[in-house]
């Protein structure tokens, strides 16, 4: 039985890509037969983070074309057995593909691969619609950011209406350093206000921006950023994994702080 | 030291503000239509007693009700400053 996932955002920037491809390594890596789907038509980025851009011949819309078979336009990853990349086109725009569309594409994928990841551009207009058409569930990524909040409410509220059931978010970029100031919202926090169910945080790593200049996904490495994605997938193949140290080092520091400012 | 005394952290005004922002958001009803309840429900009290309309306020708050998604479900507030009880 396989499954297909939309990572989702609403607000650009806040580490939907990166999070694809280090959910779709990391299932790989755990063994899964994979296929990421960049849906961002125009503005195609999965590829560069994947390494994988300089193996392009065929795109998503030249499949939705029938300009090619489905099979031509999968690039297979030579590092991780079982990874396939179906790129996206760069030099069309969000119309060239319908929801249907994206719904059959799916629905073939479906019989040879365990998991399928749609990598979903900004914004809730076409290019939203047709990425979570085919989807089963979401992971929604924001940062404990009040422009990224505010468009994951968005986004979650959005894909309510279209009879999801199963959403889950990840905190990206948090910096437990200022979360111990009080400067910035704690994933508690974060949780607290979109109420749907967490399944990973991500502290900001400067290992992050390393791998994504060298291409290759850092899930599975021991920097921070790389552990927590793998933890990730685990929890996405319904493996109970604790959360990572660093979340309990905060709630400890709160505890301390809170104690003085009631002093 | 001066830290912990300050009254508010910035971490506490990003989770205020976002909890009334969302509320508005996820009701939706645009500022066209809050003019028009406003006026319906002055025209409304304006039989039964002079109001001042022009210091009159209603906006969309949470109340005590459970509602969707873990958050409480919204509540209209007016506030109608009376200016004589007995028309």
């Amino acid at each position: 039985m396989s499954e297909v996932i939309v990572v989702t955002s609403g607000k650009g920037g806040v580490g939907k890509t990166t999070t694809s491809a280090n959910v779709g390594t990391g299932l790989a890596k755990l063994g899964k037969k994979v296929c990421l789907i960049d849906t961002d038509i125009g503005l195609r980025n999965l590829d560069v983070v994947m390494g994988l851009e300089n193996r392009i011949v065929y795109n998503l819309v030249d499949v939705v074309e029938g300009s090619c078979r489905i099979k031509q336009a999968l690039i297979r990853d030579k590092r991780n057995p079982g990874l396939y990349l179906m790129p996206s086109a760069q030099t069309r725009d969000k119309s060239a593909v319908t929801p249907g569309q994206m719904v059959k594409v799916i629905e073939h994928l479906k019989e040879q691969f365990d998991y399928i990841i749609l990598d979903c551009p900004a914004g809730i207009e076409q290019g939203f619609q047709n990425a979570i058409a085919g989807a089963d569930r979401a992971l929604v990524v924001t940062t404990p950011e009040v422009s990224a909040i505010r468009d994951a409410d968005r986004i979650i509220g959005l894909l309510e209406a279209n009879g999801f059931k199963r959403m889950d978010l990840i905190i990206n970029r948090l910096r437990t350093e200022m979360v111990r100031r009080g400067d910035m919202m704690s994933a508690s926090d974060v949780v607290d206000i979109l109420a749907i169910p967490l399944i990973g945080i991500v502290p900001d790593d400067e290992n992050v921006v390393i791998s994504t200049n060298q291409g290759e996904p850092l899930v599975g490495s021991d920097a921070p950023a790389g552990r927590a994605y793998f933890n990730v997938c685990q929890r996405l193949l319904g493996r109970e994994t604790p959360f990572l140290n660093f979340e309990k080092s905060i709630s400890f520091w709160m505890k301390v702080s809170g104690i003085f400012r009631k002093v | 030291m001066r830290r912990l005394f300050r009254r508010k952290s910035s971490r506490e005004v990003a989770k205020d503000r976002l909890k009334i922002l969302l509320i508005s958001d996820r009701v939706s009803c645009s500022p066209e239509m809050m003019e028009m309840i406003k006026q319906d429900i002055a025209r409304v009290i304006s039989k039964y007693m002079k109001i001042d309309t022009d210091h009159m306020e209603i906006q969309i708050g949470k109340t005590g009700a459970g509602g969707g998604r873990g958050m409480k479900s919204p509540m209209l507030y007016a506030n109608i400053p009376i200016v004589d009880l007995h028309k």
